[in-house]
Parts: C-alpha cells; structure tokens; sequence
C-alpha cells in the first residue's frame, strides 16, 4: 500500500501552485501586475514563478490597472492567456472600463470571433484589519457585468481547482481570492493536487436539515462555525458554499433549499444592490412553494467599509448567522 | 567636540550621480507639421504611390459622402464622417504590411475599408444590426472602438505579445486629439515605451472632440510633444498631405519593426463635418474657419501635385472618379437592403457555453418569437 504524503499548505500556497501548473503546462499563460515579478506579489502568491519561468512569463508592469488589463486584451487577442494581479480590490476600480467595455464584451460583440481567456486576480474583502481601500467586497460590480465568469474559492484545493479551471477557460474570469483565507491551511498532497473541476458548480459543505446557508469565500468557514455553534440550538444547518456566482448554480441552492425550506444568504458585501439580493430572489422564483419563511440576508452594512477597529461590527458572524436563523419562522413548525 | 565643532566638520557628501535616463533633444517634434506636397520633398516621392494615394483619397471621400447620404435615409443610425481626414485614413491603411494590426476607433471606418474590410461589415456598427461586423483576424482590424483611447493599450498588448512570440507585427493605433486626454492614452504610452512595443500611435488632431477645442483638452505645446515624456519621439504631420502622413508612418512602422520602439504622431487636420450627422456644429464654430480648411482639402492637394507634375490627366481622374461612384452605387445597393437578424443571436456568444440563466432566458425569446410569429399570422 501507498502511502499519500500528506502536507499542510495555505489558500496562498495552492493558488502559488496553481499558477505554477499552468505556467509550465501552457506557453500561452503569462503572468502579469504590479510588483508580481521580483517581490512575488503583495501576499506572495506569485512567489518565485518570474525566477523559474523568466520575466517575460511573470512580468512587473508599470504601475497602471487599466493598463494593464487593457494590454491583456491586447496579448489575449494575438492568442496569449494573460493571468492578470490587481495588487487590491479597490485598486481594480481603475480597470473597469477596460473590463465592463472590452473584457466583458468581446466575445459578444465579435460573434465569437475574438474570445479573450483572460484571468484578473482580485484578492477582496475584509477581516484582516487593512487600512481604508482595502477590504472591498467587489463582487456585485463584476456579477452585473455580463460576459464576466465570477468565481471565488473557500478552500485549499478549491483555491488550486479554481484557478487551473479558470486560467484554462476561454471566457474571462474574474478571480476574487478571500484575503483573509489566502493563510488558512488544509493538508494536501502536494505530489497530486486536486482536480480540476470546470466552474459553476457549488458544493454542499455540510449537510443539514433544518435551514440553508448560503454563501461564498470568506464567509464560509463563518456559515460553517455558525452551524456548528447551531446545534446547541437544536438547528441542523446545511452550508452551500456557491464557489461561482456567474454562472449561478441554481440547481444545488434550490436543491438544498427544497429540502431545508428555510434559506438565509450570508456575505460581506453590502447588502442593498448585493448577491444576497439577486441570490434571495431566485431562491423565491423557484422554490416559492418549498418555503416556510421568506429568504433572508446577512450582509455587510451599507456604509463605506468601516476602519479596522470597527470592522467586526460590519462583517457577518456567527450571533449575527444565528440571530437570522432565529427569524426564520419557525413557530409554524409546532 | 562641540557642537560647533561637528557642524565645520561637516561636508554634505555629494548626492547620488543624476543624469537624465534618454537624451529629450531627438525625441522632440518638428517645429512645423511636416509636408510633402507642394515642396521639394515631392520631387522625391514615388509617382506610383502618390497614383495609389490618389485612388484611395478620391475612393474614401465618396465612401464618406455616400454613408453620410445612407444617414439621411434612416440606413445607418449614426455615421462620425472623416470628410476632410481621408489622407489619414488612407495612409494609416496603406503603411501596415498584410500581418500588421490597425486599432480604428469608430470614426476611422475609412481605415478598415481601405485595410481590406468589407465595406458593409464595417458599417454594422454604425447600422446597428451587430457590433463588430467583421472578423478582426480576416484583415488583421480590430474592432472600431468607442470608448475613447481604450483601444491604445489593447494594441500595445498585441504588439507585445507578437514581439514575445518573436513575430515582427506592428500595431498601428489610431485616437482623436480629445482622446489624448484619456487616462487609457496615458498609460498605454507609457506601457509601450517601457516594453519598447512595436506600436505607432497616430493622434488626428481635427480640432474638436464633439464642441471642444483643442485649447479646452490640453497645454502641451503641441500633441507629438507629449510623446518626450514617454521617452519615445514625436512626429508631427501636416494631416492633410497623403503623401506626408504616408511617409511618416511608413518611417515609425519601420522603426518599430526593427526593435526600434514605439512613435507617438500628431497629423494636424480638421473635421470637416459635424461630429456625427447627430451633431450641430454651427453652435461652437463659424463658416469662416472651415472655409479655411476646405482650401486645404486633402484630396484636392495631391490632386494639384499629380496634374501639376503631369502625373495625372483628366482621363485618370475622370476613371478613378468612376470607380468611386461604382463603390458608392454598390455600397448604396447592399445598404439598402434589410439587414438580416435573428434575435436568438442576443445569447449565442455571451460566453463560450450559455450559463443555466441565459438558456432560460433564450427560452423566454424563444416563447415570445413564437407567440408574435402566431400572432402575426393569424392578422
Ligand atoms: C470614454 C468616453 N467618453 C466619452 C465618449 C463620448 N464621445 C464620443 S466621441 C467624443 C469626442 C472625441 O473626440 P476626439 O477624440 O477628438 O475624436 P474625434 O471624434 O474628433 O474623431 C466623445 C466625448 C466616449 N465615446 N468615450
């Protein structure tokens, strides 16, 4: 028999692995951002891939996000697959153009003549006490733009699957990678990382039947200790972590939600014009029948996001999960 | 020591060695806007080129005539006319070897046509039955671009790439003078300069952008200045001579082509119709001043060099004008005819593979196509 060596890595380290995979397994992938090459990136995820496949496959750019994603476009056009680093979410912003006009749009707007395979790396949210205009949860931005896949890890392996799938996809990904997970750990084995799924399936991280969580990236590990801390309640949760919002996995939400009959959509992004919105809706247009209470939402606060002394007032956690869970009527059970 | 002591004592070190990283002077433009035409520099030009430019000139004039004419009739929804820019237009076309890529932005539909593409596609924009018309590869044009200056850093990326893949394709992109404003115009220099990219960025400065003048949109002292602060040169062209602009282009394709880099011009022209046939100019410039400038009409400065020189009779013009009116017959012709359009197409390439939410909204159309189709024959 033999035995699978085991090792522990951080959601940094397999993302690192991944790039590394699809740098050596595809001439066409070139790495490319702010401070990417020498440095390794502001969290290290490109640690080492400009040393082991030369600068011109992990570049340092100058410092310019519409320029750099717009030079994307320009290599993604002649037949290069171009995995784009924004340093920070809020740093996207000047991007955007680029992505909502010429990203989002090429394929369309050419017939599928001209499909642009380009990744944009965005690490987002908050948690780790980072000083204003860097804890962004950007996501619905990037969800109201079609054209645009939307994928966003809460795992080790998912962080190395997700990504391989993304940078192998030929429509442009945005890639949100949870800052504050980038140092969780998991054990893998390095000498076989994990699957490479194709994206746009969610999975059902615990099973439950009481009522749904449903949610994506940094707040799963927070949805899975909030059910955890439920059973003192008597609650059995089940967690559906989404892994893509565009495309959206209706069939696992409302699976699960069948089942259940009760759903509370959990992130950090702002609440007013967030998922949780577009997410509680689609649950109501197909799972009306299967509901014993209204979907409800545990979200960032709409405000600007807070300083980093008061940011654990704003994020989602367990009492605030629990307080939702509470609401979910039901006195109509007895 | 005392403290009196240590300050004698003290020598400031000398700072660390400064020297500007390019020399400026061989960077900077011309005083003047380079030309060709009505000077000793024509003497020199290749008679069958001008011929060539000629053709083109007289060909691209009716083509923007006749799709300004297709704007009345309610054929094309909008059309940015470049009456009075041909000699751009053409030029730009006409300096791209075959595996060279032009970067148009929507008022050069001139450009892609005199390139190769097929007149009709690229106008379906402006129609309105699609986006791009064209397939960008079929002639190496990438799709005429909107959003002012965005499509700058997308021909830097390909030059790049090209130059990675160790092909020698240039990228030649064009932007209006109200575009150098543009944060994407910035940065796609910048990035051009520092990657040392194959690009030729041609600015046609026609004077406004929409209403504004140019004194509105900028100090520099002139647009190819702006070019020293990349660290690449500066062309500036008389716009309206053919056989200079062509000149200028040829020498910073070259140049670019030889690992040489990337050169910003500046082609001083005008914008000889409003904006777009949408626009009214009258409410932000006089006669008087286009006057001025339909005297300095492309089309007739190199027709006034080629007769003057005998490299052109009447016969020739009267021939290449009749080519011009064939086009335009045809182009009216095919215009005239409905666009073919299938509603479906709203969701065929959104993404390589329709999401779960598109094919339920596919079906929706569908539903409602249907229920009109019956409608309709039941009427
Ligand atoms: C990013 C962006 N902002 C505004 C517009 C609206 N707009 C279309 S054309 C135009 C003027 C552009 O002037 P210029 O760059 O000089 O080119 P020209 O139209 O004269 O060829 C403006 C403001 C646009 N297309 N894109």
């Amino acid at each position: 028999m033999t035995t699978v060596a085991l090792k522990p890595a951080t959601m940094a380290q397999a993302l690192t692995r991944a790039l590394r995979d699809a740098l050596a397994a595809d001439p066409s992938v070139h790495v490319m951002g702010e401070d990417v090459g020498t440095l390794g990136g502001v969290f290290r995820v490109t640690d080492g891939l400009a040393k082991e496949f030369g600068e011109d496959r992990c570049t340092d750019t100058p410092l310019a996000e519409a320029g750099i994603l717009g030079t994307a476009v320009g290599m993604a056009m002649y037949g290069l697959r171009p995995v784009v680093e924004m340093q920070f979410d809020a740093f996207a912003y000047p991007a955007f153009e680029q992505l909502a006009s010429h990203v989002a749009k090429m394929r369309n707007r050419t017939r599928g003549k001209m499909p642009l395979p380009i990744t944009v790396r965005i690490p987002y949210g908050g948690g780790i006490g980072g000083v204003e205009h860097h804890s962004d949860s950007s996501e619905a931005y990037y969800m109201a733009t079609p054209g645009l896949h939307v994928v966003t890890p809460a795992t080790v392996a998912d962080a190395y699957g997700l990504l391989r799938a993304a940078i192998a996809s030929d429509d442009p990904v945005v890639f949100l990678e949870p800052k504050r997970l980038y140092w969780s750990k998991d054990s893998w084995n390095p000498d076989d990382p994990p699957a490479v799924e194709p994206i746009g399936r969610a999975v059902v991280r615990r099973t439950g039947r009481s009522a749904t969580l449903i949610t994506y990236g940094p707040s799963v590990p927070v949805c899975l200790e909030a059910a955890e801390a439920a059973r003192a309640e008597g609650w059995d949760l089940e967690v559906v972590d989404l892994r893509s919002l565009v495309p959206f996995d209706d069939e696992t939400v409302c699976a699960s939600v069948r089942r259940t009959g009760r759903a509370v959509v959990v992130h950090e992004s702002n609440g007013f014009g967030g998922p949780g919105g577009e997410i509680a809706a689609r649950i109501t247009e197909r799972c009306f029948h299967h509901l014993e209470a209204p979907v409800l939402r545990v979200a960032g606060f709409d405000v600007p996001y807070p300083p980093p002394m008061l940011e654990r007032h704003h994020l989602p956690g367990v009492d605030r999960i629990l307080d939702a869970v509470a609401r979910l009527q039901w006195e109509a059970e007895s | 020591m005392t403290v009196m002591e240590q300050r004698g004592a003290y020598r400031p070190s000398p700072p660390p060695a400064w020297q500007p990283r390019t020399d400026p002077a061989p960077l900077l433009p011309d005083a003047e806007p380079y030309r060709v035409l009505g000077t000793e520099a024509a003497a020199k030009a290749d008679p069958e080129l001008l011929r060539r430019l000629y053709g083109q000139l007289v060909l691209g004039r009716r083509y923007n005539t006749q799709a300004t004419a297709l704007t009345k009739q309610g054929r094309l929804a909008v059309y940015p006319s470049s009456t009075g820019q041909e000699a751009c237009e053409v030029a730009a076309a006409l300096a791209l070897e075959d595996r060279d890529w032009l970067f148009p932005s929507y008022r050069d539909t001139l450009a892609a046509v005199a390139r190769g593409v097929d007149p009709v596609q690229a106008l379906t924009l402006l129609r309105g039955d699609w986006h791009t018309g064209y397939d960008p590869y079929e002639h190496r044009v990438a799709p005429l671009s909107t959003p002012l200056a965005t499509q700058l850093p997308h021909a830097v990326g390909l030059a790049h790439a090209a130059r990675l893949k160790g092909d020698d394709v240039v990228a030649l992109a064009m932007v209006g003078d109200g575009g150098t404003s543009e944060g994407d115009f910035h940065e796609a220099l910048n990035f051009a300069a520092v990657w040392q990219a194959p690009v030729v960025f041609l600015v046609q400065n026609n004077g406004f952008a929409i209403s504004v003048p140019l004194a509105k949109q900028t100090a520099a002292p002139s647009l190819a200045h702006k070019a020293v602060g990349y660290g690449m040169p500066g062309r500036l062209v008389d716009g309206n001579d053919a056989a200079a602009v062509h000149e200028v282009l040829t020498d910073a394709v070259r140049h670019a082509r030889a690992g040489g880099g990337p050169t910003l011009i500046e082609a001083v022209t005008y914008r000889i119709d409003a904006h777009t046939n949408a626009d009214d100019a009258t409410r932000y410039r006089g006669d008087a001043e286009v006057e001025t400038w339909r005297a300095h009409d492309p089309v007739r400065l190199l027709e006034r060099e080629l007769t003057g020189r005998g490299l052109l009779d009447e016969d020739a013009v009267a021939a290449v004008r009749e080519d011009a009116e064939a086009m335009a017959a045809r182009l009216r012709e095919r215009m005239n005819q409905d666009p073919a359009l299938d509603p479906m197409d709203l969701f065929a390439h959104v993404y390589a593979e329709p999401t779960g939410q598109l094919r339920e909204q596919q079906e929706l159309l569908r539903a409602e196509l249907a229920a009109e189709a019956e409608e309709g024959a039941a009427r």
